[in-house]
């Protein structure tokens, strides 16, 4: 059945108002004078509440059955629930970083940051939407090539440059391995599509169809920062600017498991006896090495990098879980992971501002000099830590539940030992701001208005979708029955 | 059996009013600590007249599960907000609300960012009392886990003495118990032939013996029962300081502020054991009926050896602290009778021992606070200058040596009662009651010991040269603490009908699994 002109157009609609969205901001750029810059970020948001917008609609269509799920342009993006809530998670990212950004000295508002803040949302939607091997390296490259830059972004700072040019040679590095594997499987069936690359896997001898898998996943492992291939995060979170580094964080991981979950589910079923096994591995190893190394860390920045680690070895315990559930507890996860690490990170931010420090122990006193912030600092970290009445309990419970239905016990309890480890170091964050003290308790701490709005949004968000936590679950589970 | 409808949600007006308190309090400007004072106060108040009415108002007649709510919440997987009360749950309920009050009353003078220390008392209150009426086990985790983090804040802010190092102990261990007891419940749900958590149905699958089915443990096959009651009853019994995983406790205790310490002896330990009770016992009972009669050693080492130490501590706090251990283990051989007895003199024995650590620590801090040391050897002589916290320590002490005519005898009376009774489920039983018996005379030296150091003797007049008397509040939180005292011992029945119907279907249960096992 042939599709029509439109339905083409409706895959990619959201792709399509942030590439209108991006050129706007080139212009803008040019014609805003040099002292109102700063309303470049309320266009950057404009743009992508205005995609948002469209997505959810789209997704409404999907989730309600008024639209079906299809491919388009030849088996290249797939048009289905699944794609559209991650495009909702990158866009929501987008947003909270742009309100973060605003104000954040060092980055001086410039045209530029905000347009390859677009254009890499753009590629993660597709990276989400990808049914191909070459869409989904093209994507990838998108999203790559912008965030490069941004993590460099500030170029006479030799940390930030340093952070661009690793992450750039790191993220070259393991994309050629993944294109190696890419390249295998094309090889294999002669099949780009992964229905087809399905069928033709099945025929075919399990120590091939593992070599390209294992390839492959090197590409996926650094997208979502798994170990062993987590070496480039400490050094680009501690060097990109700060708010790069929440969208590094939270939308460019959402995209990593948006491709893996997809690829591996689509393409590689045939062999999920054996990428459950390596999911697993994958899993347990990355969380305990993300938490071990993050207890004596003293830079915030670094600390929340291997906090972010482990987080994605959690969200990988969802994944290894192969199951209906295990999809929707990560797909959940994420999304809540988002929210909780953007507001860890717009504290960051606030205090960076402040004190022109990144170490943890310059957050002392922050209880007595800025009460609410010390609390949504706190709230976030008990997120993190899936400590209810925070929502992040669930996120757990969930990935943990879908590890024990899918018989991995042992991995649901590395996890909840792990969650125990995590607990002691976000506790230490928490004891700098509550227990130590400073000399400077008495100055107050200068908030924006945007990066008030970010925890305001957030922390609402981390309390009040406990109570919520039902409908948000059902959205992950229809997305997880899309695949 | 019919659940009486009730016009108003009782049970989420008693769980909730201390966690949106919280909230709201830390929205009063920072300067206002005295607003922040009285809207801890007020909410405090407010939430014990609360658990008093449900006291009161609760059919003991009827029995069974009263004031029921249940709400949707995650439904496809058997997760709703379902929470009832019953006979066993409804006094630690009220306990919990006496001791929110009395700690509220208690802090009043701590000047160091007041708004955040109500807050987390609060919200620690809140969650110990959404444990007490969840009837359902995620909602019982999910509380369970709310009323550890406030603990390590309370502690490593408002605390002393080595406070930070024993704030991390006390949340790592109750946080690895309840972690480890929390994958035993899921593999609870996973096993079980209905999916769900709600404790109503698990429980009538365990009676019908659901749990008791064989599983495949690394190529062997085990009970599912006999495999997880263990990790799951001494990962709550963490929290109620059982011997051996009691490490926690006397750290944990001395170093928190007054309040803390009324909150951690007073109910923090009642969470494990209800939890224990609620998740090992009763859902799983097969395995209950075969291990229980092997952990009850460990109640008895932790009675004896607790109280041993108590009569040889130093510090005043750690006597004290030793001394709820031992209490504590009380509560887990009543367990182990198995019988209405005991469970009865196990469940007063939570109340009783929360009334009576709540006022120790109480008319300890008030000593402390004028002291500023709580080594025996440099107090004494206080009793002239603050006879009402003296009089509070007193009453408090003749609970805890058991004396009749007070709680403390009700209570152990019906514990060793239960466990003579139970000769037929072990023929140890008996001789665990010998055994323990002697920690009774142990704790009569301690708190006579540890009562003249304190209050008698002479008052070193150079170290102390003006000692105040306690604050009115003060006496209000005493007066509120010692009534139940002297009305439980007097009256016992105003408590032990309503636990009797909350425990007999608990005993029922576990006489279903003996005469399955025998069989």
């Amino acid at each position: 059945m042939a599709l029509s002109w439109w339905a083409h157009l409706w895959s990619v609609l959201p792709e399509i108002v942030l590439v209108l969205a991006a050129a706007l901001m080139m212009a803008v750029d040019a014609w805003l004078p040099e002292g109102r810059k700063r309303e470049l970020g309320y266009w950057a948001i404009g743009g992508m509440v205005a995609t948002l917008v469209v997505t959810v609609i789209q997704a409404a269509q999907l989730a309600g059955g008024i639209a079906i799920p299809y491919e388009a342009f030849g088996s290249s993006v797939r048009a289905d629930l699944a794609a559209m809530l991650f495009r909702i998670i990158f866009l929501l990212s987008g947003i909270l970083t742009v309100a973060i950004s605003m104000d954040f000295r060092p980055l001086r508002q410039s045209g530029e940051y905000y347009t390859l803040l677009l254009i890499s949302i753009l590629g993660m939607g597709l990276m989400g939407a990808a049914v191909n091997l070459v869409t989904l390296y093209l994507a990838l490259e998108t999203v790559g090539i912008a965030l490069y830059l941004l993590a460099g972004y500030l170029r006479d700072t030799p940390r930030s440059a340093e952070a661009g040019l690793k992450y750039f040679l790191f993220g070259v590095f393991s994309s050629t391995i993944m294109l190696y594997g890419l390249a295998l499987v094309y090889g294999f069936t002669g099949e780009i599509a992964y229905a087809r690359i399905a069928q033709a896997l099945a025929g075919l001898p399990a120590p091939a169809v593992m070599a390209a898998l294992l390839l492959i996943l090197v590409g996926f492992g650094f997208k979502v920062s798994a170990v062993p291939f987590h070496f480039w995060t400490p050094d680009v979170y501690e060097g990109a600017p700060t708010p790069v580094t929440a969208f590094i964080s939270v939308a460019s991981k959402a995209a990593g498991f948006a491709v893996l979950i997809r690829a591996m589910i689509e393409a590689f079923p045939t062999a999920q006896g054996n990428w459950v096994a390596i999911m697993a591995a994958l899993a347990f190893v990355t969380m305990t090495v993300g938490n071990l190394l993050a207890i004596p860390q003293r830079n915030l920045k670094r600390l929340l990098a291997y906090s972010s680690i482990a987080q994605a070895g959690y969200i990988l315990i969802g994944v290894a879980a192969a199951s209906p559930l295990g999809v929707a507890a990560s797909i959940f996860y994420l999304g809540i992971y988002t929210l909780t690490n953007i507001a860890a990170f717009a504290v960051a931010v606030i205090m960076t501002n402040v004190t022109g420090s990144e170490e943890i122990r310059d957050l002392a006193g922050l209880s007595r000099r800025s009460p609410g912030l010390a609390m949504a600092m706190l709230a976030a970290l008990l997120s993190l830590g899936g400590i209810p009445p925070l929502v992040g309990f669930f996120a757990k419970l969930f990935v943990f539940a879908a590890a024990i239905e899918s018989g991995l016990l042992w991995l649901a309890i590395a996890g909840v030992l792990n969650a125990m480890i995590a607990f002691y170091y976000y506790i230490m964050v928490a004891r700098a701001m509550y227990v130590d003290r400073s000399p400077e308790e008495e100055k107050p701490v200068w908030i924006s208005r945007p990066a008030r709005f970010t925890l305001w949004f957030t922390v609402a968000g981390v309390l009040l979708l406990t109570v919520l936590v039902y409908p948000l679950y059902l959205l992950a589970q229809m997305a997880a029955q899309a695949f | 059996m019919t659940i009486p409808a009730v016009p108003i949600p009782i049970l989420s007006f008693i769980v909730f009013t201390p966690l949106i308190g919280a909230l709201v309090l830390l929205l009063i400007p920072r300067q206002r600590k005295e607003a922040a004072r009285v809207f801890a106060a007020t909410v405090s108040s407010f939430t014990l007249l609360l658990a008093l009415w449900a006291f009161l108002a609760y059919d003991r007649a009827a029995g069974g599960y009263q004031f029921v709510e249940r709400i949707s919440w995650l439904p496809q997987l058997g997760i709703h907000y379902y929470v009832g009360v019953d006979g066993v749950s409804l006094p630690l309920v009220l306990l919990s609300a006496l001791v929110l009050f009395t700690g509220v009353l208690v802090s009043w003078n701590i000047e160091d960012r007041p708004h955040e220390l109500f807050a987390f008392m609060l919200l620690l209150a809140s969650g110990i009392m959404g444990v007490f009426v969840a009837r359902n086990l995620v909602l019982l985790f999910f509380f369970y886990e709310i009323a550890i983090f406030p603990k390590y804040f309370l502690i490593a802010i408002w605390g002393s003495t080595r406070k930070e190092y024993a704030a991390m102990k006390l949340v790592l261990y109750t946080l690895v118990g309840s972690i480890i007891a929390l994958v035993g419940a899921l593999a609870l749900y996973f096993v079980s032939p209905v999916r769900t958590f709600d404790m109503d149905v698990l429980r009538e699958l365990a009676a019908r013996g659901a749990f008791a089915r064989t599983v495949e443990v690394f190529g062997q096959a085990v009970r599912f029962d006999y495999l997880w009651f263990l990790p799951v009853f001494l990962g709550f019994a963490v929290t109620a300081g059982l011997w051996p995983f009691h490490n926690w406790v006397p750290d944990g205790h001395s170093a928190a502020p007054t309040a803390g310490s009324m909150f951690l002896a007073g109910v923090v330990m009642k969470v494990g054991a209800y939890s224990a009770l609620r998740v090992g016992i009763e859902l799983m009972p097969g395995g209950a009926v075969y291990w229980l009669p092997v952990v009850v050693f460990l109640a008895v080492v932790a009675a004896l050896y607790s109280a041993a130490i108590s009569l040889v501590q130093e510090d005043l706090k750690y006597v004290i602290a030793f001394s709820s251990i031992g209490h504590m283990a009380f509560v887990t051989i009543g367990f182990a009778a198995m019988n209405v007895t005991g469970l009865t003199g196990a469940v007063l024995q939570m109340f009783s021992h929360g009334v009576m650590a709540a006022i120790l620590f109480a008319t300890v801090g008030m000593v402390y606070d004028r002291a500023h040391t709580r080594y025996l050897a440099h107090l004494g002589g206080f009793a002239r200058a603050m006879p009402m916290a003296t009089l509070g320590f007193i009453l408090g002490g003749l609970v805890a040596m058991g004396m009749p005519g007070f709680s403390g005898f009700v209570a152990e009376f019906q514990v060793f009662a239960g466990i003579w009774a139970a000769r037929d489920t072990a023929w140890w039983y008996p001789w665990v009651a010998i055994l323990a018996a002697p920690s009774i005379a142990l704790s009569a030296a301690y708190i006579l010991r540890a009562l003249q150091a304190t209050f008698f003797g002479e008052l070193n007049r150079e170290r102390y040269p003006h000692v105040e008397d306690v604050t009115a509040l003060d006496k209000v939180a005493i007066v509120t603490l010692a009534v139940w005292f002297v009305l439980i011992g007097v009256f016992p029945r105003i408590m032990t009908d309503m636990i009797q119907t909350g425990v007999e279907p608990i005993v029922a249960l576990l006489q279903g699994a003996m005469v399955a096992s025998i069989r």
